[in-house]
Formats: structure tokens, C-alpha cells, sequence
């Protein structure tokens, strides 16, 4: 493969189709400038947003009277401290509008005698979370994107296109080099603003409730191109992902829903309610924030109290049929066909990765430090703190997508002409059109692998001996995936796919190792044996980027910024 | 003796030169033909090219293939203790192995 690659022109290039990605490509669009909207996977149909079972929090006051900076206070409080209060204030301000533009797009938000119905969700001090019945609010969100997308002229889609590194001149961010997965054919891109809204990182774990394509590519985009991350060590674990019996074709958090709208029994081996000891009585409802459930799943099973297959019972036995089929209708036949039958049994669940707080750093136009280089979605680091309340996320996919939207369109006209420089781009061509390497590493066994390693030594319960293991582990298999790519470099070829993916995979879990080794206390979804305490001290974010001194650590102060106002 | 899913898998990059590769599979009952399809990938052959990406959850919708010549999701459809012939759709262009192009052509790259 050594023709020269494709070239494509835009103004402004956003990588990633979840909800994030989209809604920025309609704001950039609606402001005047060209966009393409590329993604790995197909368009709108990988990411995070597709995957989303219910609730999108913001203080619509459809149910009862609301306020943003009601929403804001529960954000910060979910935070444990940590949040960057102008990106927290932004997703509360913003979150309505956005859902009231989405209903105008016809998204179907469920709605009672009229109004938008409102569901109450852990941490919410009111009734805040819209919905899409049944269990379909992520895929509804990315429909009707999908379709203001195709109404919205000026956006070119391309689906199948892996972006492989960003393209600068100095700090500035000229473009990117991609592979065309469904070719192998390598393309550069000249783009006069660049967004990465590319999601978190949740493949890096054995359990995980997002695509197959959310394995921190942007973290590392970012990275290598010099801009900073933040709060890296808060890896969210969704308590109550489905663990057994066996089921398939449904989304492992769908207990999520069950929970909103039934309550449902969270309880150990011995039938006691699961969160009591730990400082929460639900009584039958849903209360308990995300990491303190988590924590206390997993000190149960460490206690001898677990479940058959290492997690908790969650029952709706006491609901009755009728209650389950009017919340579920159709899903309780989907669970039937699974043999199982809720009102007779319990299921098996146990925390799974499911969001990650951390990322890229953004000012509230959500341009990052390097100039023509933003980000949007999960993918920024710092609205979510320590903990993202439940809810959050698609509402910090529309508010901060359109944002970026907006401020990539008002630079790509105000820059005359592109300056990418295909100089620039030769050491990621160079990636690309390496010869094929039939033998090497099977990348798909190291994927697993990398997974073990996270889920055990980087998962909800840590210890500096463990993130010190871990981190070894890392450096060793990135010793091991080598230089050059594998696979032959052909069509859908998912060998040397996979390698691009390792390179990024490793490099953003070596950044949530490493930061959380720093970190010597507990707080949030990051929860240390060894410093089990919450430490005043320790109010501060993290900071991690990459340099020629290789992988270094700093601070910033949006905490202390937020506790001094 | 553990069961086995015997895997009869098409493999190549032109529909007129491919050939048929068998896997066997350790079989658990409530597993997915796409769980056995990552099972090969990871366990053996990572040169097998699949299409996935919610993994098990029925939301992408990108895993469609032939299973014994119908149309099924490989996240939904069982695997079975027997032979299970799987296949590229047919009716799509083959990129490669069991991947073919079933994005529409206004999210393609190259039209």
C-alpha cells in the first residue's frame, strides 16, 4: 500500500457519532460552516449514547416546580467535591433547552396527562430524569439526530474511518491521518477545527456497558498531541450490571429502569438489604448513589455474602405482573424468552464499567489548550467530579455538543485557509502503510488480557500495590504490541484495527493507573484499601499529560476554585 | 467430553474465491453466536473479520450475517451444540469474511 492516501478538506471535523458528536455536526452545520462527521463504527450506531436505557436529567419543572441550580447543587454534591464548577453550571443551564429542542425534533420523550414525565433517580432531589419507553432513550436520541443530521445539509458522514493520530503545526491542530477501515486505504484530513467527542473508556474493562468502540481513543488523540487530561482516576462502575442468568440481546444496565420505576430489593446471601450496612436504607426504593453501591456490592461479596456468581440479588418479586407489564410491557416477553421470569425469581448483578468522569480538559466553549482542537460528551474531563450522578451523561452529550458545535464553526470561519501540512501527517502515514505482518501478536487475546489486568487491579476497589502491578503489566504489554502494526493492512482488517486501538487503550489505562496510584485517598468511584478515608487535602484535580519526559502529573485547581466562590 | 459448537465459517475478500473454515467452540448453554465469533478471535484465529459494536445488547445493529442461509443478529441468535454454517449477507457487498457493507451510502466514505 504505498499510493498516496486520500485527502479530504473541511472546516470543521468531528470525531465521533454518538450523541455528543452529532449534535455538535448540527450546531457547526446551522452556523455555516462544512462538516464531516467521521466515526469508526457506523454512524450513530456506536458510542455510548446508543447504548443509553433511561434517564436524561435536566430541571425541565414538568413534573414539579425545578430549577437548574437545584440540579447544580446535586451535581456537585454527587461530585464528592471535584467538580469543575463552569462545565457542572453549563450541563444544569443548558440541559433543558436542549431537551425541549430534542421534543421538538420528535424524539418521543414519555410523557404523562401531556406533560413530559420526569423520573426521581439516585442523588436527585426531585423528580428530573425524561425518558423514552421502553428502555430506549439512547436508541431515540441517536435516531432523531440521525435524522436532523440528513435534514441538515453540510455535514459529509463517513462511518468506518478510525482516526489514527491529530495532525499539528506546533500546538495548533491542523487535521488528523485516519484508516478507512471498510478499505484500508489511509486518508489525511485538513480541518480548521477539530472536536473529539469520542466518548470514555470503559472497553479498558473485562465488564463494560459500552461499545466495543469506547476504548479511550480521544484520550490518547489528545494526549499525543499535547493537551492535558484531568481526574483520570474516576472510572464510574455501574452497580447493578446484569450478571446471571445468562442473557443476551439486551443491555447489561436495563436493572437501571426496573429500578426507577419499581424500586425493586437489593440484598446479600442472607437476604438482608444490601446497602443498610453501609449507611443507606432504600426500603424498597432506589436511593443509593452509584459509587456508594458499588463499594458496598463488592465489600459483600468480599464478606462471603454474595451472590452464586460473585455479586448481589435484585428482586421485583414483591411487584406483581401487572405492575411489571404496565412499566415494561414488551421487555418482560424479551426477559421470558432469557427464562426469566421476574416474578418469581431474582437476578444476579455486579458492578460493571459504565462511564468515565475523567478527560479532556475544556473551557465552557469547550476549546481545549491547543488551538483548533476541542472536545464534547463524556470525552471532556471535570463536569462529573469524582461521581456522575445518574443522568447526567446524555445531558452533557447535547449541552456540550452543541457548544463545541458553535465554537468550531465561529473559528473555521475566522481562519482563512488551512495549514495542515502533509509533512506533519507523514510519521501516522508511516503507521499506516507499513508492510504486512501476518504472525505477531494476537491482538485480540491482548485485548482481553488488558481487560483482566483493569478489571482486577484498576476496578473499584484499589491499592497502591495493585495500580503498582498494573502498571508494570501495562508497560509490558505495550513492549509487547511493538512499534509497528500487525494484520496486513487490507480490508476490514481487525487485527491491525485492534493495534491502533491497544496503542490508544494502553495509553489511557497507564494514565488512570498512574494517577490513581497519586491519589492516596478514597473519594467517589476512586476507592483505595489502603487510604480508606476521604482526605480534605486531596480536594484538588489531577492533571496527566504526555511530553518528552514522557507521562508527567500535575494539578489544577478547579475545586479549590469552586469551594473559594 | 464438553460440548462443542462446530463453526463452519466463511472466510475471504471476493465472493467467488472464498472457502469455508471450521472452529470448534466450547460450548455454554446462553451464549450468542457472536460470544462464540469473539471466542475464535480471541482464543485462536484474530485474523476473523467480524462486525460489532454494543457487543450484546441489540442496539447497533451492525452484526447482521447469514446463519444457515437466514438473516440473523450474531448478538442474538443462540449458539447451538452443533454445526452452525455462517456467512456474509448476501445481498450486500462482501468487505471481508463475515463483514459486508450495510452502511447507507450517504455515511460512506466512499459513496
Amino acid at each position: 500500500m504505498n499510493h498516496e492516501p486520500m485527502h479530504v478538506d473541511t472546516d470543521v471535523l468531528i470525531i465521533g457519532s454518538g450523541g455528543a458528536g452529532m449534535y455538535a455536526a448540527i450546531a457547526a452545520a446551522r452556523a455555516g460552516a462544512g462538516v464531516m462527521l467521521a466515526d469508526r463504527s457506523l454512524i450513530g450506531r456506536g458510542g455510548a449514547t446508543v447504548m443509553a436505557q433511561m434517564t436524561v436529567a435536566a430541571a425541565l419543572g414538568s413534573e414539579t416546580p425545578d430549577h437548574w441550580s437545584c440540579h447544580y447543587d446535586d451535581t456537585l454534591v454527587a461530585g464528592r467535591g471535584l467538580c469543575d464548577d463552569r462545565l457542572a453550571q453549563l450541563l444544569c443551564q443548558e440541559g433543558a433547552d436542549c431537551i425541549r429542542e430534542m421534543d421538538a425534533w420528535g424524539i418521543g420523550w414519555a410523557r404523562k396527562d401531556g406533560r413530559i414525565a420526569q423520573a426521581l433517580a439516585p442523588g436527585h432531589d426531585r423528580p428530573r430524569c425524561v425518558y423514552v419507553d421502553f428502555l430506549n432513550t439512547g436508541p431515540a436520541v441517536s435516531k432523531t439526530l440521525r435524522g436532523v443530521i440528513t435534514r441538515t445539509g453540510g455535514i459529509r458522514k463517513a462511518g468506518d474511518l478510525l482516526i489514527v493520530d491529530l495532525v499539528c503545526a506546533g500546538s495548533e491542530v491542523t487535521g488528523a491521518v485516519a484508516l478507512h477501515v471498510a478499505s484500508g486505504a489511509a486518508v489525511t484530513i485538513a480541518a480548521k477545527a477539530t472536536i473529539l467527542a469520542t466518548g470514555g473508556l470503559t472497553r479498558l474493562y473485562r465488564r463494560n456497558s459500552a461499545s466495543a468502540n469506547m476504548g479511550g481513543d480521544g484520550f490518547a488523540l489528545a494526549l499525543r498531541a499535547g493537551a492535558p487530561l484531568v481526574d483520570m482516576e474516576f472510572v464510574q462502575f455501574f452497580p447493578i450490571g446484569h450478571l446471571a442468568p445468562r442473557l443476551i440481546g439486551m443491555d447489561p444496565i436495563m436493572w437501571d429502569p426496573f429500578r426507577y420505576k419499581l424500586g425493586g430489593r437489593l440484598t446479600n446471601s442472607e437476604g438482608e438489604e444490601l446497602t443498610a450496612r453501609y449507611g443507606v436504607s432504600e426500603d424498597g426504593r432506589y436511593l443509593t448513589t452509584r459509587d456508594v453501591a458499588t463499594y458496598a456490592i463488592v465489600k459483600e461479596v468480599e464478606a462471603g455474602r454474595g451472590s452464586p456468581h460473585g455479586g448481589a440479588f435484585l428482586s421485583f418479586e414483591h411487584c406483581g405482573e401487572a405492575a411489571l407489564r404496565e412499566a415494561f410491557g414488551p421487555v418482560i416477553d424479551r426477559l421470558a424468552r432469557n427464562s426469566i421470569d421476574l416474578t418469581r425469581m431474582a437476578v444476579e448483578v455486579a458492578p460493571i464499567a459504565h462511564y468515565h468522569m475523567g478527560g479532556i480538559i475544556a473551557d465552557e466553549r469547550m476549546e481545549t489548550e491547543l488551538p483548533g482542537l476541542l472536545a464534547a460528551g463524556e470525552a471532556v474531563g471535570g463536569a462529573n467530579g469524582a461521581n456522575r450522578l445518574s443522568g447526567n451523561a446524555i445531558t452533557e452529550a447535547l449541552v456540550f455538543g452543541r457548544r463545541a458545535g458553535v465554537s468550531a464553526a465561529r473559528r473555521a470561519m475566522q481562519t482563512r485557509a488551512h495549514t495542515f501540512d502533509p509533512r506533519a501527517a507523514r510519521p501516522a502515514l508511516d503507521l499506516l502503510t507499513a508492510p504486512a505482518m501476518p504472525d505477531g501478536a494476537n491482538t485480540a487475546a491482548m485485548m482481553v488480557s488488558l481487560q483482566a489486568i483493569m478489571a482486577d487491579n484498576v476496578g473499584p476497589l484499589r491499592t497502591g500495590a495493585k495500580l503498582e502491578q498494573a502498571l508494570d503489566a501495562i508497560a509490558e504489554m505495550t513492549r509487547a504490541l511493538g512499534e509497528w502494526p500487525v494484520g496486513d493492512g487490507g480490508a476490514f482488517d481487525l487485527r491491525r484495527v485492534e493495534w491502533f486501538d491497544l496503542r490508544n487503550m494502553l495509553l489511557a489505562a497507564r494514565a488512570v493507573a498512574m494517577v490513581a496510584l497519586a491519589r492516596t485517598e478514597s473519594r467517589g468511584a476512586h476507592q483505595r484499601e489502603d487510604f480508606p478515608n476521604m482526605n480534605a487535602s486531596w480536594q484538588l484535580n489531577q492533571v496527566v499529560r504526555l511530553g518528552d519526559r514522557g507521562m508527567t502529573l500535575g494539578r489544577a485547581g478547579f475545586a479549590t476554585q469552586a469551594a473559594a466562590q | 467430553m464438553r460440548a462443542l459448537a462446530k463453526l463452519k465459517v466463511w472466510r475471504g475478500t471476493e465472493p467467488a474465491a472464498g472457502h469455508w473454515q471450521l472452529y470448534d467452540v466450547p460450548f455454554e448453554p446462553g451464549q450468542s453466536v457472536l460470544d462464540g465469533l469473539r471466542w475464535i478471535r480471541a482464543n485462536g484465529d484474530p485474523s476473523l473479520a467480524i462486525r460489532f459494536s454494543c457487543i450484546n445488547a441489540n442496539a447497533c445493529k451492525e452484526c447482521m450475517l447469514e446463519l444457515d442461509g437466514k438473516t440473523v443478529y450474531a448478538c442474538t441468535a443462540r449458539l447451538e451444540p452443533r454445526e452452525m454454517r455462517l456467512a456474509p449477507l448476501s445481498n450486500k457487498r462482501l468487505v471481508r469474511d463475515l463483514v459486508t457493507e450495510i452502511a447507507p451510502p450517504a455515511e460512506r466514505l466512499l459513496k
